[in-house]
């Protein structure tokens, strides 16, 4: 052990204080972030804004959206039945999402597969995630046309994205005794796979297949309004920007607002049921 | 496990399988999606997009209007998470159990942040532009919504699950509740807030991309504009410039994060 070095400054005063780089990265993370708040309000363009009166217009059209909802342009079997084909896009790219992430994320599992395949498979879904969801969608919808077959196809990619790094990381915290209790007794890969590595997540994966399909019911949204996927969303996108009707929005939003919360709350009492102890 | 329980958990399986099946059957025919189609468009698109898809000379010309409307929109997101984790910070500490002021505060706190959490983006840029019109600050201000709720509801776990038994302890040392929130909670929490605010400057970017499709500004509006002109090669290179900057947040973002946490 050698002694403690004291560091002092130019002008012979101890230095009291000694982060460590946490310590300096977090603030400079801090300084940067704010740094870069204040210049893009330099960035942002500002035309035809009068802030004065958009306030007070967006305060009036929020009091009717959210006050006086009704449906005008659509019935409300026509609304529920929107509702329905949302949920069943967001649904669909759900569970064809699911199988096929599970595979993906056997290969991306550093336990299960041999190291380049691990890397090559996050490379390639690092590279999905990185291409916003409605970009996917529109992209499909040149080769395939507009309809549920782009819209499925361009929400699937991103939820094998996100699903691939949540199950590869759930493969990876099994316990390694469980892997090589089955090596031992002779038994190949797929064997593993089946009796020891999906009985002992099969409730995780469920739980994160779940949040998934809450997102995905958002992003369903998004494709109707932003890409013409269908679904509610295209109502909602059609009522604000060619009715200018607030009490259709208003509805609309209400409708949507419903189904998020109850699938905010069954996926919560998932949560609470499957994994009590890491519960974020 | 006996044979009993394990027959019975087979069942459970098969019927749990059937119902699935049977959900992903009936979403097809509401949504006449089918399957065949589906695999068939895969690699008609792939094809079409390697053919078609490619940055040619011509559209890098378009590079400087194209990185110009990415830096507004970066920023757009830069600022609208910051500012919305500022406000997220304190409608955390009111919300979370050990922070609170006292339970109408917390609830208010926690309502806030669902709602406007579970009110989708889109909804909100089509309300805002009609009376903000086309510009930066209807994006800025429909993420900024999103994000306070996502990040309330984050910080208000980060706070509840870390800060507990350092709360007690100034408590009875006879710290006043300023004291605590700034002292014990906040310097506990901050790293893993700053991960979350970081994971959420990188989805505001992917969103704000959806967001200036609707109403028009920032990166999502020049693709929009590409695409119904028909200028894939354009198309191609706004798509390319978009994930390049995800990418790099994403990096940065996870040094960032494998330091502090």
């Amino acid at each position: 052990m050698e002694a403690t070095y004291i560091k002092t400054k130019k002008d012979g005063r101890i230095v009291i204080k000694s982060g460590n780089k946490g310590d300096r990265v977090l603030k400079g993370t801090i300084v940067v972030l704010s740094i870069l708040t204040v210049i893009s309000f330099f960035f942002f363009n500002y035309a035809g804004l009068e802030l004065g009166s958009a306030i007070r217009e967006t305060a009036y059209n929020l009091k009717v959206m959210f006050l006086q909802p009704a449906l005008s342009t659509i019935s409300l079997s026509e609304a529920i039945y929107q509702v329905g084909v949302t949920l069943s896009l967001a649904f669909l790219a759900t569970v064809i999402g699911a199988v096929i992430a599970f595979f993906l994320s056997l290969m991306a599992a550093t336990n299960l597969s041999p190291v380049w395949l691990t890397r090559i498979v996050r490379v390639f879904v690092a590279f999905i995630r990185a291409v916003p969801t409605v970009l996917w969608v529109l992209i499909f919808a040149i080769a395939a046309g507009l309809g549920s077959e782009a819209a499925v196809l361009g929400m699937l990619f991103h939820s094998i994205a996100y699903l691939v790094k949540a199950f590869s990381e759930a493969f990876e915290e099994i316990d390694k005794g469980i892997i090589e209790a089955l090596q031992s007794t002779g038994a190949g890969w797929w064997h593993i796979v089946k009796s020891g590595v999906l009985p002992s997540t099969f409730t995780y994966l469920l739980s994160w297949i779940f949040l998934r399909f809450e997102i995905n019911f958002g992003v369903a949204v998004a494709m109707g309004a932003a890409a013409g996927a269908g679904g509610i969303g295209f109502d909602l996108f059609m009522a604000s920007s060619f009715y200018f009707d607030m009490r259709e929005v208003g509805f609309i939003t209400y409708a949507i607002l419903i189904v998020a919360f109850l699938l905010e709350v069954i996926s919560t009492r998932m949560k609470k049921r499957y994994f009590p102890a890491s519960s974020n | 496990m006996n044979e009993k329980t394990m027959r019975k958990s087979r069942w459970q399986t098969v019927i749990f399988l059937l119902i699935i099946i049977t959900l992903t059957y009936l979403s097809s025919i509401i949504t006449s999606f089918s399957f065949a189609d589906g695999l068939a468009t895969i690699p008609e698109a792939l094809g079409w997009m390697t053919s078609n898809l490619m940055v040619t000379g011509e559209s890098l010309d378009k590079l400087p209007n194209i990185l110009e409307k990415l830096a507004e929109t970066t920023f757009m997101s830069i600022a609208a998470t910051t500012i919305a984790a500022v406000v997220s910070l304190f409608l955390g500490v009111l919300g979370s159990k050990t922070t609170k002021v006292n339970n109408f505060l917390s609830v208010f706190a926690r309502f806030i942040a669902s709602v406007s959490r579970n009110i989708p983006v889109v909804a909100w840029s089509l309300v805002l532009l009609i009376s903000f019109g086309q510009n930066s600050v209807t994006g800025f201000l429909a993420l900024f919504v999103g994000t306070v709720g996502f990040l309330t509801r984050a910080f208000i776990e980060s706070i509840d699950e870390a800060s507990q038994s350092s709360v007690e302890a100034l408590t009875a040392t006879g710290a006043t509740y300023f004291q605590i929130v700034g002292k014990a909670v906040i310097p506990q929490c901050l790293p893993q807030m700053i991960s979350w605010v970081l994971f959420m400057v990188e989805t505001n970017i992917r969103n704000a991309t959806l967001v200036g499709i609707l109403t028009g500004t920032g990166i999502g509006y020049t693709f929009d504009m590409y695409y119904k002109m028909l200028d894939y090669n354009a198309v191609a290179l706004v798509t390319l410039t978009i994930v390049i900057t995800v990418i790099m947040v994403d990096l940065i973002s996870n040094y960032v994060r494998k330091v502090i946490l």
